[in-house]
């Protein structure tokens, strides 16, 4: 285990604000906060929920925006991986969070919350696979 | 408008909590998915503080009657196991694994403006675009385009 990189209370904390950021939208908009499905509703065509979704995302925009003035360690000072591989994760986690019907938050969060057969089994399934991703890509020396 | 407004606002809160608790780091989210290396468990504590605020609000939060600004609480309730949503999960676990960003912190991380961000949110993007063009089943642009969010299909 790394200790030095350790974050338990910002993590904690963190999580709290995701948990409440969810039950705030069940609360007024009787909607799960799943964003990979806020984000597909706005690639397809109008359903009337257009504004919700978009305001939302305005919402996690904004927030980047705040995080970059005030806390700019949010987010890494150097590059991460080759930009090809970035694109091709992005294509991954894209196709997959819409073919699967979730990501880290509308199944890892939201589903495990309701326990959802569904959210649990797709919440155990993404993490092993990111983990054996992670393992090979160490294993082959790549991008760290 | 004020609906919108309750909106944004769990955004807001929604990305603050992803910045602060460090999902908008790829290295760190790659340290929590290296198990068998330094791992570093700090995003087991994400899903601890959302998962435990969450399972309680939740619970509270349904039994009302309805929710403040719609008729009605629009919540999955498929219980199958099916192909579809286990490779889904595989292949975004992939991508998990490889960029270090999932959906939500891929939004947020726009706001730093760096070329790594950009081209992890356009890739998604198109990835889910492709998803949606390579559909098979027939209700695909009515009730699969809102799977998410719709009351009968979804779950996450």
């Amino acid at each position: 285990m790394n200790h030095q990189d350790f974050t338990p209370l910002p993590a904690l904390a963190g999580g709290a604000l995701i948990g409440l950021s969810a039950s705030l939208l069940l609360l007024t908009h009787g909607k799960i906060a799943g964003i990979s499905g806020i984000l597909g509703g706005l690639l397809a065509r109008d359903d009337g929920e257009r504004g919700t979704r978009l305001s939302f995302v305005v919402g996690l925009l904004a927030a980047g925006v705040v995080l970059l003035v005030a806390r700019p360690a949010s987010f890494p000072s150097t590059p991460g991986a080759p930009l090809a591989v970035l694109a091709l994760a992005g294509l991954l986690v894209g196709f997959g969070t819409r073919l699967g019907s979730g990501c880290t938050s509308g199944h890892g969060v939201c589903g495990v919350s309701r326990l959802s057969p569904r959210s649990l089994v797709a919440t155990a399934t993404f993490i092993a696979a990111g983990i054996a991703t992670v393992w090979v890509t160490r294993s082959l020396g790549g991008a760290r | 408008m004020r609906a919108n407004a309750a909106a944004l606002a769990a955004g807001a809160l929604f990305g603050l909590g992803l910045g602060v608790s460090g999902m908008t780091l790829p290295a760190k989210v790659r340290g929590f998915l290296d198990v068998t290396g330094a791992w570093d468990p700090s995003l087991a504590l994400v899903m601890v503080g959302a998962i435990g605020v969450h399972l309680v609000l939740y619970r509270a939060i349904v039994q009302r009657d309805s929710p403040l600004f719609h008729g009605t609480f629009q919540l999955p309730s498929r219980a199958d196991v099916d192909a579809r949503l286990i490779g889904g999960a595989a292949l975004f676990g992939v991508g998990w694994g490889l960029g270090g960003m999932c959906p939500g912190p891929g939004v947020v991380s726009l706001a730093s403006g760096t070329l790594d961000a950009v081209t992890f949110a356009l890739a998604m993007l198109a990835g889910m675009a492709l998803q949606h063009a390579t559909r098979r089943e027939p209700s695909a642009t009515a009730e699969g385009s809102h799977e998410q969010l719709g009351p009968t299909r979804s779950s996450g």
